[in-house]
C-alpha cells in the first residue's frame, strides 16, 4: 500500500512530468534535431574531408612522381649542358694559355726582338769604330804620302840647285864659300855640291817642221862627228905614209851632204799638192763659188741620161787595173787605198858623183 | 792683226759691234792660224760678258763656226768649241740659239775626234749647254752625246775625264728620264770606278754626277748602290778637299732619303759614323748635306734613329746647332735633332741629355732667327717634348717657355710624377712645384687639368705651402690672431 500511495502521489507529478517531458521533449526536439543534424553534418564533413585529403594525397603523390620524372629529365639536360660548357671553358682557358705564350714568343722573336736590337746596335757601333779606325789610317797614310812627296820634291829642288851651283865647289887651294876654314865641319851644301853632277844647260829643242827638209840630213849621223860647218884645213899635218888619199878629199867625201835622187827630193804627192795649191788660190780669188752656166742652158735643167751600154753596173772590174787589194775587206790592214806610185829609173842620178871618172869628157 | 786682237780681247768690253764686224771676215781667212786666233778672240770676248755673247749670236757668226767645225783641223775645232761654250754658258736663251743653229751635231762629231783637247772642248760646251734646263739637256741627249761622253770618261787624260763627268752630271740633274738615259749607257760602272782616282777635282765631279743620278728615284738610287760604292765612298769623306767631302755627303744623303732599306744599308756599312766625323771636321755649308743625311736616316724608323744615336751623332749635331752662324744650317740641325728625338722616350732622353733643348728654345724665341729656323725649332721642341720623360732637362722649361710649349712640359710632368717618388721629391726641392703653382691657367683648359693632376700627387699642405701668396696669408693670420687673454 505504501507504494501505491506513493505512486498515487507521484501520479500527478507523473502526469505533470509526463506532460513536461513530452513538451520538454518537444521543446528540445528541434534543438536536439538541429544538434543531431549538426553532428551528422560535421561528421559527414569530416568523412568527406578525410576522403578529399586522401584524394589530395594520392593526387599529390602522382603529381610528385610525374614532376620528379620531368625534373630529372630536365636536370640531366642541364647537367649535360653544364658539363659541355665547363669543358669548353677549360679548353678555352688552355687555348688562351697556349696563345699567350705563342704570341709573346712571336712578338719577342720576330716583330720586336729586344736582344736582337741590342745586338744590332752593338754591331753597328763596332762597325762604326772599325770604319773610324780605317778612315783614320787612310787619312794618315794619305798625309804620310803627301809629306813624302813634299820631301822628295824638296830634295829634287835642292839637288837641281846644287847641280847649278857646282862651280862653288871648294878646290884644294881655295876653300869654297860653304867650306869656310873657321868652321869645324863643312856646310852640308858642300857635301851636296861634291855629290852633284855638273849641269849642262840644254839648248831648247827645235820643233820638227811640217814639211821635212831632207837636204839638212847628214850622211853620217854620229853624235861625235864634226859639225856641219865648212871643213877647216888641218894645221901642219904631215902627209901619212902610204897609199892614202888627200885628207881634204876624204873629208869632203865623208861629210858630203846628202844628194837625194830626183825621186826623193820631191814629195811623192807633189802633183796632188800642186793641184790643191792652185785650187786654194782660185778659191781665194773667186767671188762666187758656183759655176757659171751659159745662159742658153739656163732652163735646161734636165738631168743628163747616159747610154745604157756605158752606164750599167756590170762594167769592167776595177780590180787588177785600178786597185790591187784583197777582195775580202777583213784582210786589209788599213782603210785607205794605197797610192799607186810609179818607180822612177835613176839612170842619171849618180852621174858625176862616184869616185870613178868613167864617162867624163876629157 | 790677229795676234793684236787675241791679246787685247780680254780688255775690250765695249765697242763690241765693231769688234764683231772686224773678227767675222778673219774667220774666213785662208791662213788657218788667223782663223784659229780669230775664233779664240771671239771665244774670249764671249766668255767675258753675256752682252758680248749675245753680240756674237746676233752677228750671225755661229752658223759659220758650226759649218767650219766639221772640216777644219784640231786647233780650229778647239777654238770653235771654246766659242760655243763661252756663248752657251750665260743664259738659256743663248744656249737655245746655239742649239738652233745645229751646233749639237757638230759638237757630237767633235766628241769622236782623236785629239783629247778637241774632245774636252766639245764635252765642255755640251755640259754648259745642258746645264740650264731640261729641254736643252734633252736636246743634247737626242744628239747622241751620252754614249760618247761615257767613252770620254774612259780616256786616260784626267782633264777630259773631269769635263765628261761634269757634263754627265749636268745632263742627269734635271729629270729622272734623263738620268735613266745616262744610266742605260752604263755610266754608273765607270763613274764608280773613278771614285778611287787620286785627283780631287775629278772626284768632285764624279761624286756630283752620281748624286744627281741617285736623287730622282728609288730604282736609280739602288742602281748606284749596286755599283758597290760603299764603303769606298766613305774614304772620300776623309779627303783633304772640302768640296769632295761635300759632294760625297750629298751622294750619301740622296741615297739615304728614299727608303728605310737603303738607310739601313748605309748604317750597316758604318756610313753614319763616317758622316758624323766628316761633320766634325768641316765648317759652314760643307756640313749641310751631312746634317741632312743624319736627319733623313733617323726619320725612317726608330731603330735607325737609335743606330744614329749609338754612332754619337747627337753631341755633334748639338755642337753644329750652337756654333754655326748661318740660319739655314741651324734649321737643318734643329730638324735633324727633332727627327732623332721624336720616336720614343729613350730617343728623347738621348737628345735631352746633351742640353740641346734650351738652345732650341732660345732659337725659337729669338727675334733674329729666320722664319724657317723658328718653325723648325718649334717643331723639334714639340716632338721631343711629347716623348721626353727625362725630368732634369724639362725643368728649365718651366721657367722660360712660352705658354704653348709650357702646356706640353707640364703635361709631361703630369705623366711622370704620379709613378716616381724620387722624381716627386726632386720636383719639390728644385722649386718646380712652386713654379707650377704660379702658372695661371684658364679653368677647364688642358693646362689646368695637368696642374691639377700634379697637385693631386702631393699632400694638401705642401701644395698650400707652395701656392703663391701663402706667406702673406700666414702673416695675415698672425696679424688677426688674438692671443687668449690669460
Amino acid at each position: 500500500m505504501a507504494t501505491l500511495a506513493r505512486l498515487q502521489a507521484r501520479s500527478t507529478f507523473l502526469v505533470h512530468q509526463y506532460y513536461f517531458r513530452n513538451s520538454a521533449v518537444d521543446v528540445f526536439r528541434k534543438k536536439e534535431y538541429d544538434a543531431a543534424v549538426k553532428i551528422q553534418s560535421w561528421f559527414r564533413g569530416c568523412q568527406i574531408r578525410a576522403y578529399l585529403r586522401y584524394l589530395h594525397r594520392v593526387a599529390t603523390v602522382i603529381q610528385k612522381c610525374w614532376r620528379g620524372y620531368l625534373g630529372r629529365q630536365h636536370y640531366q639536360l642541364i647537367v649535360k649542358l653544364e658539363f659541355c660548357t665547363m669543358k669548353m671553358n677549360l679548353y678555352n682557358a688552355m687555348a688562351v694559355r697556349i696563345q699567350k705564350r705563342w704570341r709573346g714568343y712571336r712578338i719577342r722573336k720576330y716583330c720586336f726582338n729586344y736582344f736582337y736590337l741590342k745586338e744590332y746596335l752593338k754591331a753597328v757601333s763596332e762597325t762604326n769604330d772599325a770604319i773610324r779606325e780605317a778612315l783614320e789610317e787612310f787619312a794618315e797614310m794619305k798625309e804620310r804620302e803627301e809629306k813624302k812627296a813634299d820631301l822628295e820634291r824638296e830634295e829634287k829642288k835642292r839637288d837641281y840647285q846644287a847641280r847649278k851651283m857646282h862651280y862653288l865647289l871648294s878646290t884644294k887651294q881655295i876653300p869654297g864659300i860653304y867650306n869656310s876654314p873657321f868652321r869645324k865641319d863643312p856646310d852640308p851644301w858642300e857635301l851636296r855640291l861634291q855629290k852633284a853632277k855638273p849641269l849642262i844647260s840644254q839648248r831648247p829643242k827645235v820643233k820638227q817642221k811640217r814639211d821635212v827638209n831632207i837636204s839638212n840630213q847628214l850622211a853620217c849621223t854620229s853624235a861625235r862627228s864634226l859639225p856641219q860647218s865648212e871643213i877647216l884645213p888641218p894645221i901642219d899635218r904631215k902627209q901619212c905614209q902610204g897609199p892614202f888619199r888627200d885628207i881634204t878629199e876624204v873629208l869632203e867625201q865623208r861629210y858630203k851632204p846628202l844628194e837625194p835622187t830626183l825621186w826623193m827630193a820631191e814629195p811623192i804627192n807633189e802633183l796632188k799638192m800642186a793641184r790643191e795649191e792652185l785650187r786654194k788660190q782660185e778659191w781665194m780669188r773667186n767671188i762666187n763659188d758656183n759655176m757659171f752656166l751659159p745662159f742658153s742652158s739656163y732652163h735646161k735643167n734636165k738631168k743628163y741620161i747616159p747610154l745604157m751600154h756605158s752606164s750599167s753596173k756590170y762594167g769592167p772590174n776595177s780590180y787588177g787595173s785600178q786597185h790591187f787589194r784583197d777582195e775580202n775587206p777583213k784582210k786589209w790592214i788599213c782603210d785607205k787605198d794605197f797610192q799607186t806610185v810609179l818607180p822612177s829609173f835613176d839612170l842619171f842620178s849618180k852621174y858625176g858623183k862616184l869616185y870613178s871618172k868613167a864617162g867624163q869628157i876629157i | 792683226m790677229h795676234s793684236f786682237t787675241k791679246d787685247q780681247s780680254p780688255w775690250i768690253p765695249n765697242g763690241k759691234e765693231g769688234v764683231m764686224s772686224l773678227l767675222r771676215p778673219l774667220l774666213l781667212d785662208v791662213v788657218p792660224t788667223i782663223q784659229q786666233t780669230a775664233a779664240l778672240a771671239l771665244g774670249r770676248l764671249a766668255n767675258y760678258n753675256g752682252d758680248l755673247a749675245e753680240a756674237v749670236v746676233k752677228g750671225d757668226i755661229l752658223p759659220q763656226l758650226v759649218y767650219s767645225l766639221a772640216e777644219q783641223n784640231r786647233f780650229y775645232k778647239k777654238a770653235a768649241a771654246f766659242v760655243l761654250r763661252a756663248v752657251g754658258k750665260h743664259s738659256p736663251q743663248l744656249a737655245q740659239a746655239i742649239v738652233d743653229c745645229g751646233a749639237l751635231d757638230t759638237l757630237v762629231i767633235c766628241l769622236e775626234d782623236f785629239d783629247p783637247g778637241v774632245k774636252e772642248a766639245a764635252a765642255w760646251a755640251l755640259g754648259y749647254i745642258a746645264r740650264h734646263n731640261a729641254e736643252l739637256s734633252q736636246a743634247v741627249v737626242d744628239a747622241g752625246a751620252v754614249p760618247l761622253l761615257v767613252l770620254c770618261i774612259q780616256e786616260p787624260e784626267i782633264a777630259l775625264k773631269r769635263i765628261a763627268a761634269s757634263a754627265l752630271s749636268d745632263i742627269s740633274k734635271h729629270s729622272p728620264e734623263l738620268a735613266q738615259t745616262v744610266v742605260d749607257v752604263g755610266a754608273i760602272a765607270h763613274l764608280a770606278q773613278m771614285i778611287l782616282n787620286p785627283d780631287s777635282k775629278l772626284k768632285r765631279q764624279v761624286l756630283s754626277a752620281l748624286s744627281q743620278i741617285a736623287k730622282h728615284s728609288v730604282d736609280l738610287a739602288e742602281m748606284v748602290v749596286e755599283a758597290e760604292i760603299f764603303p769606298v765612298v766613305l774614304t772620300c769623306l776623309k779627303d783633304k778637299d772640302d768640296y769632295v767631302k761635300k759632294n760625297a755627303s750629298t751622294l750619301i744623303r740622296e741615297i739615304a732619303k728614299h727608303t728605310p732599306e737603303l738607310s739601313q744599308l748605309i748604317v750597316n756599312t758604318g756610313g753614319v759614323a763616317a758622316v758624323t766625323d766628316c761633320i766634325g771636321s768641316c765648317k759652314g755649308n760643307i756640313r749641310l748635306p751631312g746634317i741632312m743625311m743624319l736627319g733623313y736616316v733617323a726619320a725612317h724608323s726608330e731603330n735607325l734613329a737609335m743606330a744614329v744615336i749609338v754612332s754619337k751623332a747627337v753631341p755633334q749635331l748639338s755642337v753644329c746647332l750652337s756654333e754655326e752662324p748661318e740660319d739655314h744650317i741651324k734649321a737643318a740641325a734643329a730638324w735633324a735633332l727633332g727627327q732623332i728625338g721624336r720616336h720614343t722616350p729613350e730617343h728623347a732622353r738621348a737628345v735631352a741629355v746633351t742640353n740641346t733643348l734650351p738652345v732650341l728654345l732660345s732659337l725659337y724665341m729669338s727675334t733674329e732667327s729666320s722664319e724657317d729656323l723658328q718653325t723648325k725649332s718649334k717643331k723639334a721642341i714639340k716632338s721631343i717634348l711629347q716623348k721626353c720623360t727625362y725630368l732634369p732637362a724639362l725643368e728649365p722649361f718651366l721657367y722660360d717657355a712660352p705658354p704653348n710649349i709650357l702646356k706640353h712640359v707640364v703635361g709631361q710632368f703630369s705623366k711622370v710624377l704620379p709613378y716616381d717618388s724620387k722624381a716627386r721629391r726632386l720636383f719639390v726641392t728644385s722649386g718646380g712645384l712652386k713654379k707650377v703653382q704660379e702658372i695661371k691657367a684658364g679653368p677647364g683648359s688642358l693646362l689646368q687639368e695637368y696642374i691639377n693632376s700634379i697637385n693631386s700627387c702631393y699632400p694638401e699642405e705642401i701644395v698650400r705651402y707652395y701656392s703663391p701668396g701663402y706667406s702673406d696669408a700666414l702673416l695675415q693670420r698672425v696679424d688677426s690672431y688674438q692671443p687668449l687673454a690669460n
